[in-house]
């Protein structure tokens, strides 16, 4: 485990390396030898100046799969300072990658060879595209003279990645190849954050080349604004201070942009209540007054409240997703929205923007806060907003003499960890059970496939957390059965590096969700979703070579969570939770958010 | 730990009085105000480099943008190409075209062109000629270019507004149409106005305004 990654800032003197002065073939600059940076030798090829571009980035890990078309790259990486991590499977590199992004905030790497390597990452870089994560792919390529010929192992990458990247590069230049990874770094984190992929023919990578890459820059024709417009910003800040029913509703983008600090400052100074989206989660304590917790499909039923009947929304990072708005046409109707967004392409997608504040989120929100004169005038609206909280409080049965309840599960994993502790789900019951009954306070805390919904995430994203997070974070993966079952062969990777991670598997035998959904909406149908062969991962974990535990009744909860987190590598708890519990509230597909239902008789 | 959810019912529950249509955009009941799809051209500026054309038009088909024509040349300056789109979409759907375009890196600048620009577009039909004397008046009427003649079929070149190509089409039509093939269509802003050019204004100003361009009736 390494400290989180230091902020990506080359240093001087690597640029130094490729100054115009060392074209003219000119004395090398020397300072590079006073500092204590190790001395490097000059690229020779096409693959040391791809690792070059990385190391300059100040890249310290790797998530990757060897193969033949990426050959190149991986012998240049041998004499590199960078850690790389072989996964058991493409699909895991760009899950770990993804949550390498999420938890230190610059953009993680992945590499897999041409071919099935590279469309194994294509459900990551898809993850990473929905939910705007900063993610590098580098995907070996059959030689150019190969190219388009049905090759041995070629697919057209570019090609298959251009819907699910932010922007992808087939690298054809000896001379180039190094600065299109520059590039590709810069673009993955610049503005809103993406995947970015480099395509490597192997031929170019084992060309001989001295040109070292360029610094890392966002080519020209990508601009981003910084500041919202200042009359757009006075004009919203005029209707917060006459909103009666003010919120705030944080997305995904508030995390990524870090402007979690100054959303806390505007919102407790003007003491607006503050609901999340799930990306949004750990932008706002959820322990705080003000907070409403997450609203949407499975959000508390005070958030869906909250939005619906709020009369001024100020809306950062968010794309008003459907599982957050429902149907539009009942999606806070009364409300003015104010759209903070750093994509001009988002503001009045879904939701009509009545205030459109393109910039970075911080900056917009420091300029909000300075515009706004005086509080709204809402304390009728902050009580409703407690009330609320009070008739939908979160709660659930758990009867001793009944199976064990995940929600208890999730709530004694929260008692047992930090405040700073690192959470990664998969998708499905679990998954809304994981934002439902843990208490997040802290932003870069909550890693989970939003956007696209990928099972199999939690455990490659609890690898890849790992490397990102501090020695002291815990990092806690909670999964499901069907969903831990997708990707488990990370578990052999874990084993291998001796990651300190913990994986909660909450085992119901079903895929959950969906046996929710036939029961609510199917008449009960169970079709493909009864997963009664599942095998005992506990003893699964042992063959990995990692320690494995069980919990079937309420009296081993505590003490085996406790033995797991102490567990000085990986852990996974087989949790046997009541397989009929169900996720509530809901507001089913489509529907209106202030309709949720509380149980399934309100469906 | 005792209880489930409780609270009250969905219908126990205040419901807000006011409503979106399906694009996000509040309406009075009173006055709901459907939007119809209109057409427009729209015009964007990329680098000339492989790959752009795929990266324009799989942006349309995968966001479901219904596109009419797309045209595609270089320019005056090396390096750079010009695609002519034309869209047919209620205004929000127009917006998010060009924001959307805007996004792909190698686009330089997207601009819809105003009601006036001069739009054109080329075809080429080929009709049965038995009568050539008839055939040459159609052909004179709308200034076309015989490019091919032979016994049997006689080839004409038509350039100009749509609605002009389509009437000459339907005069045609009386000989035989053999075959046809059409460009979409291509446009400039009219006097010193550049077509798509750097922008100049901030991104934020142009993020939420809607052109609100009338249809032309004449398409020319």
């Amino acid at each position: 485990m390494s400290e989180r990654a230091a902020p990506v800032t080359a240093t001087e003197e690597q640029y130094d390396d490729q100054d115009p002065a060392r074209d003219a073939r000119e004395p090398a600059d020397t300072t590079a030898e006073t500092e204590s940076e190790p001395e490097r030798h000059p690229v020779t090829t096409g693959a040391e100046a791809v690792v070059r571009a990385l190391e300059n980035a100040g890249v310290e890990h790797a998530f990757g799969v060897q193969g033949g078309a990426i050959m190149p790259v991986y012998d240049a990486l041998y004499d590199s300072e960078i850690h790389h991590v072989t996964m058991a499977h493409e699909q895991g590199a760009s899950h770990a990658a993804d949550a390498y992004g999420i938890v230190s905030g610059e953009p993680g790497i992945c590499l897999a060879t041409s071919g099935p390597g590279a469309t194994n990452l294509v459900t990551g870089l898809a993850d990473a595209d929905m939910d705007s994560d900063p993610v590098v792919a580098l995907t070996g390529q059959v030689p150019t003279e190969f190219v388009g010929n049905d090759a041995f192992q070629e697919t057209d990458t570019t090609g298959v990645t251009t819907p699910v990247t932010k922007d992808n590069t087939f690298s054809s230049e000896p001379d180039r190849v190094g600065t299109d990874v520059s590039e590709a770094f810069a673009l993955a984190r610049e503005g809103r954050p993406g995947p970015t992929l480099v395509d490597l023919p192997k031929d170019v990578t084992n060309a001989e080349t001295d040109r070292e890459p360029d610094e890392p820059a966002v080519p020209r024709t990508y601009e981003v604004q910084e500041r919202a417009d200042p009359e757009t910003v006075d004009a919203a800040a005029g209707r917060i201070e006459n909103a009666q029913r003010p919120i705030m509703l944080l997305g995904g983008g508030v995390i990524k942009g870090e402007a979690s600090e100054a959303c806390r400052e505007f919102a407790t100074e003007h003491e607006i209540p503050v609901v999340t989206t799930m990306p949004g989660i750990g932008s706002f304590p959820e322990d705080h007054e003000l907070s409403m917790e997450m609203a949407g499909m499975h959000g508390t039923g005070y958030a869906n409240m909250a939005i619906t009947h709020c009369d001024t929304m100020i809306a950062v990072g968010t794309r008003f997703d459907d599982r957050l708005t429902g149907g539009i046409e009942t999606f806070a109707p009364d409300a003015e929205i104010i759209h903070v967004d750093i994509d001009p392409a988002e503001i009045s997608k879904n939701i009509r923007a009545d205030y459109p504040l393109v910039g970075d989120a911080g900056t917009v929100v420091s300029q909000l806060a300075e515009a706004v004169d005086a509080s709204p005038k809402a304390t009728k609206w902050r009580a409703q907003c407690q009330q609320w909280k009070s008739d939908y409080s979160m709660a659930y049965d758990a009867p001793e003499d009944e199976p064990i309840k995940p929600q208890f599960v999730v709530e004694a994993l929260d008692e047992a960890t930090s405040d700073r502790a690192v959470v990664t789900t998969g998708v499905g019951q679990h998954q809304m059970w994981a934002c439902q009954y843990w208490t997040y306070t802290e932003p870069r805390t909550w890693v989970s496939s939003h956007g696209l919904g990928t099972m199999g995430y939690g455990l490659p994203a609890a690898i890849g957390a790992r490397f990102a997070a501090d020695d002291d974070q815990e990092v806690v993966c909670i999964d499901g059965d069907g969903s831990f079952l997708m990707t488990l062969q990370g578990l052999s990777v874990a084993v291998r590096e001796n990651l300190d991670i913990t994986v909660a598997v909450l085992n119901n035998e079903y895929i959950g969700m969906v046996r929710q959904w036939q029961d609510a909406f199917f008449d009960g149908r169970h079709s493909a979703s009864d997963y009664g062969w599942m095998p005992e991962f506990d003893k699964l974990a042992e063959a990995f070579g990692a320690a494995g535990f069980r919990i079937d009744d309420y009296d081993e909860v505590a003490d085996t969570i406790d033995d797991a987190l102490a567990y000085d590598g990986p852990s996974v708890i087989d949790v046997h939770i009541d397989p009929q519990a169900n996720v509530y509230p809901m507001v089913p597909s489509g529907g209106d958010n202030g309709q949720f239902a509380l149980t399934e008789d309100q469906l | 730990m005792t209880h489930g959810l409780d609270g009250p019912a969905p219908e126990e529950r205040p419901t807000p009085a006011g409503r979106r249509n399906k694009q996000g955009i509040r309406i009075d009941p009173e006055i709901e105000a459907k939007r119809e799809p209109r057409r427009t051209v729209i015009s964007v500026l990329v680098e000339h480099e492989p790959g752009v054309l795929s990266d324009v038009s799989g942006l349309f088909s995968r966001r479901q943008f219904n596109i009419e024509s797309l045209t595609v040349g270089p320019t005056a300056e090396d390096g750079r190409a010009r695609i002519t789109l034309v869209v047919e979409e209620p205004d929000p759907g127009i917006d998010q075209v060009k924001k959307q375009l805007r996004k792909l890196l190698p686009v330089i600048a997207v601009r819809e062109l105003e009601p006036d620009a001069m739009r054109r577009e080329l075809a080429l039909v080929k009709v049965n000629a038995e009568r050539p004397d008839r055939v040459a008046a159609v052909a004179d009427m709308y200034d076309a270019k015989t490019v091919d003649s032979s016994p049997e079929t006689a080839t004409f070149e038509i350039t100009g507004a749509r609605q002009k190509i389509e009437a000459a089409i339907e005069t045609f039509g009386q000989f035989g149409i053999r075959e046809i093939a059409r460009t979409g269509t291509t446009a400039l802003a009219r006097g010193t106005d550049d077509t798509a050019a750097p922008p100049t204004e901030s991104s934020a100003a142009e993020a939420n305004q809607t052109q609100q361009f009338t249809q032309p009736t004449d398409d020319d």
